[in-house]
C-alpha cells in the first residue's frame, strides 16, 4: 500500500496476480484487458494472414510469360494483409494509444508542437499538387515551382537573409547544409579550417552535424545566467575556426543578446556564423536575424510553419544564407527567367550553378511541407506572425512567473523568456526526478514537456506552450503542475510508479536495449 | 487571427501577472538593432481561409496533373494507386500531430506501427532489421555508404554505373567533405547491366559496392556474383531499390547477398508529391551490424505490469545522446510516411503485393512490346520490372518529352535530363508502367511517340 503522502494525491488501489496497482475505484479487471474505450490491439503479424489482401487487383496469371532474368521470387515475402475493415480498425485503435496536439496540450520545448491547421492538409491533397511528378516537364510544373519560389521570398523576408535553400529533408538535413555551404566557402578561398564551436547548451544535431562534415568540435560553456560565455568563445577564436553553431533563442530559453557582437567577433576571425533556427517561433515576424550577422540558419517548417510532426516526420529543413555563402548554396534551386517562367538549376547547367557545393537529395525538397508551410504564411501574414511571436513568448512568461515560486527556475532572474520556461529538479525530495513529474502529468492528461535537455541544467523541464493555446488551458495546466510539482516537493512516492491510466505503465527500456527485438519473430 | 486564442483581455491579464507593461518588455533582450517597429512590410497581411485557398488553388491550377493525362514517369518515383483508408488513417489526429515517440506509455500507437514497419521492411528486403526510416532513398544511399565506411574501416566507395544519378550525386558531394574515395562510373547503354565491369572495380580498400536493383535503366541482374566478389574482398554490398513493388515480383536483395538494402518507399502509400516528403528505407541482413545504423529503432519491451510494449532503444548511437560521436545527425525522419507505407502494404499483404507487382509487370511487357513496333524506336532492355529503356533515332529524347508533353502525354524522363550534359545518353527515354496505366495509355503513347520520333 502506498503511503499516504502530503499532497494528499492517494490513487485508489485493488488487488491484481501481480499484488496491488492502482486503478479506479475497485473497478473489475476485464477479460479482453480492454478498458471500454481504450482498446488492446495485438501486432499486425499476429491477425493477418498472408492470403489476405484489402485490395481487389487481378489474379496472378501464373503461366503468363516474364522479362525478369530468371529472378522471379520463389520464396514467400513473409507479408501478412488485412481487409479494409480490419485495417481501419487496426490502426484506429493503434492511433488511440497516442497522444497528439489535436487531443491536448503538448509543450514539448524545443518542438513548437503548434496547432496543424486543416485548410494546409486540405490545400496539400489539391491534385495540382499531390500528383506532380519530380522530373515532369518543368513547363507542365510551373505551379510547383512558383510555390517553391513564392516559399522562399517569405523566408527571405521573415529572416531579413538574402537568399535561401530548399532542399534540406528536416532540421539536421538544413543544419548539415549550411555547414557544408560554411565549408565549400572556406576551401573556395584555400583557407582550411578544422574546428567548429557549439555552446554545450546545443541540439545534439548540432555536433553531429559538424562531426559529419568532418569538423572537430568544441564545447563553448554557458554563462550562469543561461547565455554563450562571450569572452570564452571570442577567446578561442582564431584561424583554426571555420564557424561557430549558436542557438538563438537559446535552448535555455533566452535570446542571446549579445548575438551581434559574437558574430562580428566570429566574421572578424575569418569564421562564419550558423545559427540553428529551431527556436524561430519566438521572433518570427519580431525580428529578423539577418540584422544580427548570421550566416547561415535553417528553418523548421514543421516547428514553426505549422506543418505536423507526423509521429517524427515528415520535417522540412530549408536554409536561409548570406551573401557570401549563397554561392555555394546547393542544386537545385529555382529561378526565373525573364518572361516570368520558372526553372530549375541542376548539374547541367554549368554556368549558372556557379561554386554550388552539390546536391544533398533526390529531386527538390518538401514539396507536401512546401505548400503547408505557404497556405499557413498566407493565413497569419506579417501581422498575424507578428503575433504568433508575442502570443508564443507570453504564454511562456505566463507559465514561467506562475511556477517559479514552487519550481526551480534556473534563469528567471535572467528576465524575460522568449517562447520556453525552463526548470529544474533540484529541489525535488524522496529521490524524486524530473522523469517522475514527467509521468505524473500524463495521468493528468497532459504530454509532458521536454526533459532533460538542455544539458546545462540538473533535471531540465523545457516549457513551451506556443502560441495556440487559449489562456483557459493554459491557467487548468498550470494548476495540474503546479500540484504534480507539489507531490514531487513533498517526495510523494506514488509519483514513482506514474503513469497509471497511460495505455501502458513505465516501459523498461534498460531490457529493450540490453537484448534488443527490432522486428516481430513468428 | 483564426488560429490564435488569446483575446486582448487576456492578453493584458496575463502581463499583470507576469509584471509587464507591454508585450515589447518581454523583448527587451532583443537588441535595437534587431527590433522591427512594426509588422514586416513587403509582406502581405493575414487572410480568410476562403481567400488562401483561392491563391493556393490557382497556383496548383497551373500544373499537368499526372492522373489526368497518359503518364509514363519513373525514375525513383512512381505513380501507384493508393487505396482510399491510407490517407484517412494518416489523417487521424493522434498520427498527423504526435510528436518522436519520446514518452512511450502515451506514445504506443506510433511505436507499434514502427515495429510492424521495420518488420515489414526487413521481410520485404530480405534482411534482419531495419530502422524507423530515413528522409528519401538517396540520403539513405548516402547513409548506407557511411556505415559501410565505419563497419569496414575503408573509405572508398565503388558506385555502378546504373545507380540513380541523383543517389550518386548526393554520395559525391558528401564524401567531398567527409575525405571518402567515391568510384563511379557512366552507365553502359546495353541491354543488360556490367557487372563484370563493376566488380572489376572492387578492390583491397573498397568499403562497399552500391548497386541499384532495378537498375536507373530498369534492367535487373542477379546480384549474387557482385555479393561475393565484394564479400572477397572484405567490402559490403549496399543494393539500392527504388521501387519497392519490384520486390513482390522478384527475388530480394538480401537473398543475393546484400549487407545493407536502402531504398525510397514512395510507391506504396506516399503519392508523387512532386519530389517530396518521400519515404527513405535502411535495413541490414546481419544484426551485428545493428549497432552501426543510422536513424530511430523501435524494439519491444514490456511495461511494469508486464504487459507488452514498444520503446526507442539503441538509442545511445544517436546524436542526442551522442552528440558529435553519433553514428549520423538525423532527428526528425519520415514517420507518417513510414505509417502511410505500411497502411498500403498491411491492405495488400503478401496475396495482394504479389499481384500488383505481376499487374505492373504484365503491364509493362504489354507497353515494351508495343512501343517496340514504333519506327524509329527500340527497347534496349532484356530484362525489366515495370520500367525501361527507349532508345530513339533521330531527335533527342527531351525534345520529344516537350513535344509529347504538348500533345497531352507525360511519356517517360529522359536519361539527358538526369545526366544533364552526356550526350552519350540523350537518345535514351526511360518508361515507367504501373497498374494505373491503361491499354488506351499505352496506344496513345505509341501513336504520338510515332508522330514526334519522324
Amino acid at each position: 500500500m502506498t503511503a499516504p503522502n502530503q499532497s494528499g494525491w492517494k490513487p485508489a488501489m485493488i488487488a491484481s496476480k501481480d499484488g496491488m496497482h492502482a486503478h479506479s475505484s475497485g473497478a473489475p479487471v476485464t477479460t479482453t484487458g480492454n478498458r471500454a474505450l481504450m482498446l488492446e490491439e495485438p501486432l499486425l503479424f499476429e491477425i493477418g494472414r498472408g492470403d489476405v489482401t484489402g485490395v481487389d487487383l487481378p489474379a496472378v496469371d501464373a503461366a503468363a510469360p516474364t522479362r525478369l532474368a530468371g529472378l522471379a521470387r520463389s520464396e514467400p515475402i513473409g507479408l501478412v494483409g488485412l481487409t479494409e475493415p480490419e485495417a481501419v480498425r487496426h490502426y484506429t485503435r493503434l492511433s488511440r494509444q497516442n497522444y497528439g496536439i489535436d487531443l491536448g496540450f503538448f509543450p514539448l520545448g524545443s518542438c513548437t508542437m503548434k496547432h496543424n491547421p486543416r485548410l494546409n492538409e486540405k490545400v496539400a491533397r489539391l491534385p495540382g499538387f499531390a500528383d506532380v511528378h519530380p522530373l515532369a516537364p518543368q513547363s507542365t510544373v510551373q505551379g510547383a515551382l512558383e510555390v517553391i519560389s513564392q516559399l522562399g521570398e517569405w523566408l527571405c523576408k521573415l529572416t531579413g537573409m538574402p537568399a535561401v535553400a530548399m532542399s534540406p529533408k528536416a532540421g539536421a538535413h538544413g543544419e548539415l547544409c549550411g555547414i557544408l555551404a560554411i565549408r565549400a566557402a572556406h576551401e573556395a578561398r584555400g583557407d582550411a579550417r578544422e574546428v567548429v564551436l557549439v555552446p554545450e547548451s546545443a541540439h545534439g544535431t548540432n555536433p553531429a552535424t559538424a562531426a559529419f562534415a568532418n569538423y572537430r568540435v568544441e564545447d563553448i560553456p554557458a554563462t550562469p545566467e543561461g547565455r554563450v560565455d562571450v569572452a570564452a568563445l571570442k577567446a578561442r577564436l582564431g584561424p583554426d575556426v571555420a564557424a561557430v553553431m549558436i542557438t538563438n533563442p537559446n535552448t535555455c530559453g533566452l535570446f542571446e543578446k549579445d548575438f551581434r557582437e559574437i558574430a562580428d567577433a566570429v566574421h572578424a576571425a575569418g569564421g562564419y556564423v550558423y545559427c540553428d533556427g529551431a527556436n524561430f517561433n519566438a521572433i518570427v515576424g519580431k525580428v529578423r536575424p539577418g540584422d544580427l550577422g548570421v550566416d547561415a540558419m535553417h528553418i523548421n517548417l514543421h516547428k514553426t510553419f505549422s506543418t505536423p510532426h507526423g509521429g517524427g516526420g515528415p520535417g522540412s529543413g530549408p536554409v536561409v544564407l548570406s551573401e557570401a555563402l549563397a554561392p555555394f548554396a546547393p542544386l537545385p534551386f529555382v529561378r526565373k527567367q525573364a518572361d516570368g517562367a520558372f526553372y530549375l538549376v541542376e548539374e547541367e547547367h554549368r554556368e549558372e550553378r556557379g561554386p554550388s557545393f552539390g546536391r544533398m537529395t533526390a529531386f527538390h525538397g518538401q514539396m507536401g511541407m512546401f505548400t503547408r508551410a505557404l497556405t499557413y504564411m498566407l493565413s497569419h501574414g506579417a501581422d498575424g506572425m507578428k503575433q504568433v511571436a508575442e502570443d508564443a513568448v507570453l504564454n511562456a512568461n505566463y507559465i514561467l512567473r506562475s511556477m517559479e515560486d514552487i519550481l526551480h527556475a534556473p534563469f528567471a532572474a535572467s528576465g524575460p523568456c522568449m517562447h520556453e520556461a525552463l526548470f529544474g529538479d533540484k529541489d525535488f525530495t524522496g529521490g524524486l526526478s524530473t522523469l517522475d513529474v514527467a509521468k505524473g502529468l500524463i495521468d493528468e492528461g497532459y504530454h509532458p514537456m521536454t526533459v532533460y535537455f538542455p544539458l546545462v541544467v540538473h533535471g531540465a523541464m523545457l516549457v513551451e506552450p506556443t502560441e495556440t493555446e487559449s489562456k483557459a488551458a493554459i491557467d487548468q495546466f498550470i494548476t495540474a503542475f503546479r500540484a504534480v510539482v507539489e507531490r514531487a516537493l513533498a517526495g510523494d512516492e506514488a509519483l514513482k510508479q506514474a503513469p497509471y491510466y497511460a495505455p501502458r505503465r513505465r516501459l523498461d527500456e534498460t531490457a529493450a536495449a540490453r537484448k534488443p527485438k527490432l522486428v516481430f519473430e513468428g | 487571427m483564426r488560429y490564435l486564442p488569446l483575446t486582448d483581455t487576456d492578453r493584458s491579464a496575463m502581463l499583470e501577472k507576469i509584471g509587464a507593461a507591454s508585450v515589447d518588455d518581454l523583448f527587451v533582450d532583443v537588441p535595437a538593432i534587431a527590433r522591427l517597429d512594426g509588422p514586416i512590410h513587403d509582406l502581405p497581411m493575414h487572410a480568410s481561409e476562403m481567400a488562401v485557398e483561392r491563391h493556393m488553388k490557382a497556383l496548383a491550377a497551373k500544373n499537368l496533373v499526372a492522373g489526368e493525362v497518359p503518364f509514363f514517369l519513373g525514375a525513383g518515383a512512381y505513380r501507384h494507386h493508393v487505396p482510399a483508408s491510407v490517407d484517412a488513417i494518416i489523417q487521424r489526429g493522434e498520427f498527423l500531430t504526435a510528436y518522436t515517440p519520446y514518452q512511450p506509455e502515451i506514445a504506443q500507437g506510433t511505436l507499434q506501427m514502427l515495429f510492424e514497419f521495420q518488420t515489414q521492411v526487413a521481410r520485404l528486403y530480405g534482411c534482419a532489421v531495419a530502422n524507423a526510416s530515413m528522409y528519401d532513398g538517396s540520403t539513405a544511399c548516402w547513409e548506407a555508404v557511411a556505415m559501410a565506411t565505419r563497419v569496414t574501416r575503408r573509405s572508398r566507395a565503388v558506385l555502378s554505373g546504373a545507380l540513380h544519378p541523383h543517389y550518386a550525386q548526393v554520395v559525391k558531394t558528401m564524401a567531398q567533405f567527409t575525405g571518402d574515395t567515391i568510384a563511379d562510373a557512366m552507365p553502359a547503354i546495353q541491354p543488360e547491366s556490367d557487372l563484370a565491369g563493376l566488380i572489376a572495380r572492387i578492390d583491397d580498400d573498397t568499403a562497399c559496392v552500391v548497386v541499384q536493383y532495378p537498375d536507373i535503366l530498369g534492367r535487373i541482374s542477379d546480384l549474387a556474383p557482385v555479393a561475393e566478389a565484394a564479400h572477397a574482398k572484405g567490402a559490403l554490398l549496399v543494393v539500392v531499390n527504388t521501387e519497392p513493388v519490384a520486390l513482390g515480383a522478384c527475388k530480394s536483395p538480401g537473398e543475393m547477398g546484400a549487407d545493407i538494402v536502402v531504398g525510397e518507399g514512395q510507391s506504396l502509400g506516399v503519392g508523387l508529391q512532386f519530389g517530396g516528403p518521400y519515404l527513405g528505407l535502411f535495413a541490414v541482413r546481419d544484426p551485428k551490424h545493428v549497432r552501426q545504423m543510422p536513424g530511430r529503432l523501435c524494439g519491444e519491451t514490456e511495461d511494469a505490469e508486464g504487459k507488452r510494449g514498444f520503446v526507442l532503444t539503441l538509442s545511445t548511437r544517436e546524436q542526442h545522446i551522442r552528440r558529435e560521436k553519433a553514428t549520423s545527425n538525423i532527428c526528425t525522419n519520415s514517420g507518417l510516411c513510414a505509417l502511410a507505407f505500411s497502411v498500403h502494404l498491411t491492405l495488400l499483404g503478401e496475396a495482394g503485393l504479389r499481384q500488383l507487382a505481376a499487374e505492373n509487370h504484365r503491364l509493362a511487357c504489354l507497353a515494351a512490346d508495343w512501343l517496340a513496333r514504333v519506327p524509329g524506336v527500340r527497347v534496349l532492355n532484356t530484362a525489366f520490372f515495370n520500367e525501361f529503356t527507349l532508345i530513339l533515332d533521330g531527335k533527342p529524347a527531351r525534345e520529344i518529352i516537350r513535344d509529347l508533353a504538348d500533345r497531352g502525354v507525360l511519356g517517360g524522363v529522359s536519361l539527358g535530363r538526369l545526366y544533364g550534359g552526356v550526350t552519350a545518353l540523350d537518345h535514351a527515354l526511360l518508361v515507367a508502367v504501373t497498374e494505373t496505366t491503361t491499354q488506351e495509355d499505352i496506344e496513345r503513347l505509341a501513336r504520338e511517340l510515332e508522330e514526334a520520333v519522324k
